[in-house]
């Protein structure tokens, strides 16, 4: 089939950036959208033209590498699917396909399609985790952990730290992300101890980031790759304020 | 003290600012609803005068309405905060963005319906809040005792095609904003829960975004037609 | 060059407890005083750096994703092995060892083997600590399921996202020691060569994949956990990403490299669709569990299916052929990795292959939907039939799945000793970046345990050893000639490959590369074909240094440019791995020479003359490397004819 693709094309995050149409006629629907940029890239490369730079890695969907906001939304047409998950028979002969980055000013442009994710790092580093050192454990079995415990927390562990949620919400929240993980260590007896600080350090990093907030619109869980639930973005929600009520941080 | 500033000015704070004064303003709207029910009475506006007289000089009421004002002043302001913050989140807009593929029209535009809330709020309490108060009223007399006639400011608001019609496509905005707004208050303060999220839903959108604003829609109707005797 | 295994003295199962005592220790207030460079973030990468940071150690952690959490253990699918005999169905450490070796085909070190065996139980426990969600029993305690073909229970797995669950609780540690100050990380940042002076490993070159500048970075020791070379075949299951750059620049300065042809096919992945395919997916391997494997018995219908005539589930019973169960009643469709891809290639080598392309074999679940209903088999494997059904626009519930054996893992790497250094002092190599224990064939749910046992639990205290050794002073600054001139060769790498500006992309010559591995040094070798592969690397490599077209510029954001340098090692590394394939005239494991079969067309084995790791030396450009040998011996087990009949 034909495509037409418009590319958001920006040389780095000091120069301004604009879309770029591109033509490609021999596209098979047995490929990924991913193959398709390959064989786009192929082409330029050929011509003398540079490249499109664009974030990817495994290309199973489980990364989170890959992010581009396709036809106006994140991962594109696609529900429960990553961009690198995304197959041509998804689109039709003749579509033009307008492909941009993540757009949150937490989320700068590095090259193209490209941008910088590192902001999530930084929050998981604020308290997205477990205090214990290698070899200070148990035996895994004295802790037990219902079933329906365990799968909740692998729900919101789930996530894959892609940013479509940032990419999707109005207001480029983080909530969606930073929720599945106070929510999976919060469920769990191992993360229960240190859930109160967790949840006021990764709010306020969060917040420092740069992201907006929540007005539970919805969206970055319809674009989620993982379906990740807004159930978790209450229960941070509770997590935060019963965190401030109760906790003995006076300084904020 | 650092704790609580820093909790309110955070973005979840900031939420549940929002959420606490917007539920406040929710159940002040089924107060207000029920008082206003008085004008269907047909009684030339006894019990609705009546009424009235008590919510100005009862002392808690008195109270809770300056709780009422504090509310929307500040739900108002903290709506204008965040929607900045927010906007301010996305530097650079999409070229093409499809986000009705994946939320609702009322959850992305609180802060446009908001703003019409507000303009609506400002005008009707210009037209009755401000006469009542500071305005001269036409007094009625009723069992020997004097009341200020609002019901006649009523009529003579309500009388006017316009001002009907401002009313009605302020209560449609009113529903479209409490459709999202009232479960969304309670998602901000984290309740959420798989038996009682549903019925919270369902009061949202079936009373609070239509039953609440087809009542109030109905009053300035019911007026206007009985002022032009077409019933 | 002698090669010493360091295998402590002692009866196997006291060795490791053993060896710890003997090394030496670090005083925990000379710690802060040793800075170790670990290079990736995987499994075994960031489990290692979060340990030693938690010693004490200063660390510093690269990786060339832009986020340690995405390295390639992410994908890992199906579960971890650990001997903890939950499920009392007689597993045991030396069970596990004993399946580990047998299944490595008695091409591992039983020393080493018997360590991993070891810690595996406190894997376990240590991933549970960190909040790793593993799957649970209604009661609380945890899930296990047999994997590949083991006879015993002892693999244990979060969903299909084992990988992604360890991996992130190493990566929440890691992130803990980032916030503490201990490590500083470098993501998007991609090590291009090592540092060797006084011959120690000093430190590593490297190149910001954002502004393209390139530095220096001096330590004690660098660790390398830098993940296998499976993509010298282009098409893999690995991220695209995934290369041999670190260990092979490490190789050509000194450091040797063991058993490089040992590479893994996986029986159960996703067939190729097109020529524009870049990746292949694995389906994990626990559908074989349900999933019966056939081919249609004649050519003829297979090229009806093929030309899309007739759809499967129109031929008879009697028109299949379950290939798996008809050779091994045994085992079935649940005889090794190798076996099974062996047979699916012969299937399709016969014309009796299915897909358009004729290079795909059936994996059918219509019995056991019928056995177990469609709820069962939708709770046991929904999400792969998901995925699968996103990648190929079928609906596995109906028709069969297709599949197609695909590269998958490397057990060859660089050669380590018991203490995982290479034959570089200072220099370490962990997780599937080292030759490893496995041996001639990777055991499926091994790769993770392994990755986690070398950065968890024998790092910290082996590293601590040569540390304690060369005390804190011995350390070179970075403006020091060895790092100058290091940083010179990279600098002039980067610029001779933008320079060349040729008429054929790096992708392209990526594929002709992988194209000649498949074809001659995969799934089954032979002299002939080994020989002509190595003419055919050779002459691509020519191709490559004078016909690659990089565009753009050094000093910016360039993927094609580190794809280039990635591809210019995989040339080196395939040629290596052809030599070693040649070399080894046996079949074991992943290692099939068509020239030594058993009468029946199973992989014999010459314990005689090939019970040997080869670790091969660099010996400048062009030149053949030199074969060292170090002799495995077994004490523990006895050599017997793998048979899965
Ligand atoms: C699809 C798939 C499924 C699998 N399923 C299983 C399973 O179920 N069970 C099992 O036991 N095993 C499985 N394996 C194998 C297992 O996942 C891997 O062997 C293991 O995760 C490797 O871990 P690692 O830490 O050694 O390397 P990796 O996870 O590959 O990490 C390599 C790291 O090195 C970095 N790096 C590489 N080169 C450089 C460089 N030059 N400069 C800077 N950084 C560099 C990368 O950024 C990355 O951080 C599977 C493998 C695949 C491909
Ligand atoms: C009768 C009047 C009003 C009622 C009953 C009301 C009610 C609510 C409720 C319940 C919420 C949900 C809070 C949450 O999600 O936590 C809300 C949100 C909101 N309100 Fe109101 N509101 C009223 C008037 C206004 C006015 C006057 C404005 C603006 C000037 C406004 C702007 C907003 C905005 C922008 C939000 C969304 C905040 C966000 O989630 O981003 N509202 N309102
Ligand atoms: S919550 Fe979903 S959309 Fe957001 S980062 Fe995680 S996987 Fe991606
Ligand atoms: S490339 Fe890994 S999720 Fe898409």
């Amino acid at each position: 089939m034909k495509i037409n693709l418009k590319v958001w094309r920006q040389k780095n995050n000091n120069t301004a950036g604009k879309l770029v149409d591109y033509q490609l006629d021999n596209v098979s629907e047995d490929m990924s959208f991913l193959e398709m940029f390959d064989v786009l890239n192929d082409s330029l490369t050929r011509k003398g033209e540079d490249p499109v730079t664009f974030d990817h890695d495994c290309r199973e969907g489980i990364c989170g590498m890959c992010s581009m906001y396709i036809n106006g939304r994140a991962h594109g047409p696609q529900t429960g699917a990553t961009t690198c998950q995304l197959h041509m028979r998804s689109f039709n002969d003749g579509d033009t396909i307008v492909v941009e980055p993540w757009r949150a000013r937490a989320f700068p442009v590095i090259k193209d399609l490209m941008v910088d994710r590192s902001a999530f790092d930084r929050i998981i580093q604020s308290g997205g985790y477990v205090s214990v050192n290698t070899g200070s454990a148990r035996d895994a079995n004295e802790i037990l952990i219902p079933r329906t415990v365990a799968d909740e927390a692998m729900d919101a562990a789930a996530c894959i730290g892609c940013g479509a949620c940032v990419a999707a919400c109005k207001n480029a929240s983080a909530m969606l992300f930073v929720s599945a993980k106070v929510s999976q260590l919060a469920i769990l007896p191992q993360g229960h101890s240190e859930h109160k600080e967790r949840a006021e350090r990764m709010v306020a990093q969060m917040d420092a980031e740069g992201f907006g907030a929540c007005s539970f619109t919805g969206a970055c869980s319809v674009e989620c790759p993982k379906s990740i639930s807004l159930d978790h973005i209450a229960r941070m929600n509770r997590e935060y304020l019963g965190a401030k009520l109760s906790s003995e941080n006076v300084q904020g | 003290m650092a704790w609580v500033t820093q909790t309110l000015s955070s973005s979840l704070g900031r939420k549940v600012i929002m959420s606490l004064t917007g539920l406040f303003l929710s159940t002040f709207l089924i107060v207000h609803m029920a008082g206003n029910l008085q004008l269907f009475k047909g009684d030339g506006g006894r019990a609705f005068n009546e009424y009235t007289y008590f919510m100005t000089h009862n002392p808690v009421i008195m109270t809770v309405s300056y709780l009422l004002y504090t509310s929307i002043l500040v739900h108002a302001l903290m709506a204008f905060v965040l929607t900045r913050h927010n906007q301010a989140s996305r530097p650079v807009k999409y070229a093409y963005s499809k986000p009705e593929a994946n939320s609702d029209w009322s959850s992305r535009n609180m802060g446009i319906l908001g703003t019409i809330l507000l303009l609506f709020i400002i005008i009707h309490m210009r037209t009755f809040w401000y006469e009542m108060h500071f305005g001269s009223v036409p007094m009625a007399e009723y069992d020997g005792k004097q009341y200020k006639n609002l019901y006649a400011v009523v009529q003579v608001a309500f009388g006017e095609w316009w001002y009907v019609l401002l009313y009605v496509v302020c209560m449609g905005a009113l529903g479209y904003h409490l459709a999202h707004g009232f479960q969304s208050g309670f998602q901000s303060l984290g309740v959420r829960h798989k038996k009682y999220t549903p019925l919270i839903e369902a009061l949202g959108k079936y009373f609070f975004a239509i039953i609440i604003p087809l009542a109030f829609a109905a009053m300035p109707i019911y007026v206007f037609l009985q002022v032009h005797h077409i019933i | 060059m002698k090669l010493e295994s360091k295998i402590p003295a002692g009866p196997l199962a006291e060795k490791w407890a053993r060896h710890k005592f003997s090394l030496k220790l670090v005083n925990p207030a000379n710690k802060r005083k040793y800075e170790i460079i670990v290079v990736g973030t995987g499994l075994a990468g960031a489990s290692a750096a979060a340990s030693l940071a938690e010693l004490g150690y200063n660390v510093k952690a690269f990786c060339f994703q832009d986020s340690p959490r995405r390295a390639h253990s992410i994908a890992a699918q199906g579960g971890i092995n650990a001997a903890k005999n939950y499920q009392n169905d007689g597993d045991s450490v030396f069970r596990l060892f004993y399946d580990t070796i047998k299944g490595g085909d008695y091409r591992a070190r039983e020393a080493n083997v018997h360590r991993l065996a070891e810690v595996s139980v406190n894997i376990i426990d240590q991933c549970v600590a960190q909040g790793v969600p593993f799957a649970r029993e209604y009661g609380g305690t945890l899930a296990n399921r047999s994997f590949g073909g083991a006879q015993v229970s002892r693999t244990f797995y979060a969903r299909g996202q084992t990988g992604q669950q360890l991996l992130l609780g190493a990566y929440s540690a890691l992130s803990r020691q980032v916030a503490n100050g201990k490590v500083k990380l470098y993501p998007r940042t991609e090590m291009l060569d090592l540092v060797v002076e006084g011959g120690k490993a000093r430190g590593i070159i490297t190149r910001n994949l954002i502004t393209g500048k390139i530095e220096s970075h001096s330590a004690h020791a660098v660790l390398l956990c830098t993940g296998g070379y499976g993509n010298v075949f282009y098409l893999s299951t690995n991220a695209m990403g995934s290369n041999v750059t670190a260990a092979w620049r490490a190789h050509k300065k000194g450091a040797l490299f063991g058993n490089p042809c040992f590479t893994q096919i996986h029986p159960t992945c996703i067939p190729v669709s097109g020529h524009y395919q870049s990746k292949l997916t694995l389906m994990s391997e626990s559908l074989r569990n349900d999933g019966r494997v056939w081919a249609p018995k004649s050519k003829e219908d297979a090229v009806r299916i093929q030309k899309g005539e007739i759809k499967p589930t129109d031929l008879a019973e009697d028109a299949r052929d379950y290939f798996l169960e008809r050779r091994y009643p045994a085992f079935g469709n649940l005889v090794p990795r190798d076996v099974a891809s062996r047979n699916a290639k012969y299937v399709c080598d016969e014309g009796r292959g299915v897909s358009k392309t004729g290079l795909a074999v059936y994996l059918d679940f219509a019995d056991a939907i019928k056995r177990d209903g469609r709820k069962t088999i939708e709770a046991k494997y929904g999400n792969l039939f998901e995925m699968y059904e996103k990648i190929t626009g079928e609906n596995p519930y109906e028709l069969p799945m297709m599949i197609y054996p695909a590269v998958h893992y490397t057990m060859g790497g660089l050669w380590v000793d018991y203490n995982l250094m290479t034959t570089i002092p200072g220099l370490y190599a962990l997780g599937e970046a080292n030759f490893s224990d496995h041996g001639a064939n990777r055991l499926g749910a091994s790769a993770l345990m392994q990755g986690l046992a070398d950065g968890y639990f024998v790092i910290p205290y082996t590293v601590g050893d040569y540390l304690a050794t060369i005390g804190p002073a011995d350390k070179i600054p970075v403006d020091s000639p060895a790092f100058k001139e290091a940083e010179q060769k990279v600098h002039a790498q980067v610029n001779q490959l933008l320079s060349i500006k040729g008429e054929r992309p790096v992708d392209d010559l990526h594929k002709e590369l992988g194209h000649i591995m498949w074809e001659y040094c995969g799934m089954s070798r032979t002299a002939e074909g080994l020989k002509l592969a190595k003419q055919k690397i050779q002459a691509l490599k020519k191709e490559f240094w004078t016909n690659v077209k990089v565009l753009g510029d050094s000093e910016e954001m360039n993927q094609a440019l580190e794809q280039a340098a990635r591809v210019a090692d995989f040339i080196e590394l395939g040629e290596l791995m052809v030599d070693d394939a040649l070399n080894r005239e046996e079949s074991c494991g992943g290692h099939f020479r068509e020239e030594h079969q058993t009468p029946d067309g199973e992989a014999l084995r010459d314990d005689e003359n090939f019970a040997y790791v080869a670790a091969w030396e660099y010996q400048g450009e062009n030149q053949p490397e030199l074969l060292n040998k170090e002799i495995l011996e077994f004490e523990n087990v006895k050599l017997t004819q793998r048979s899965y009949k």
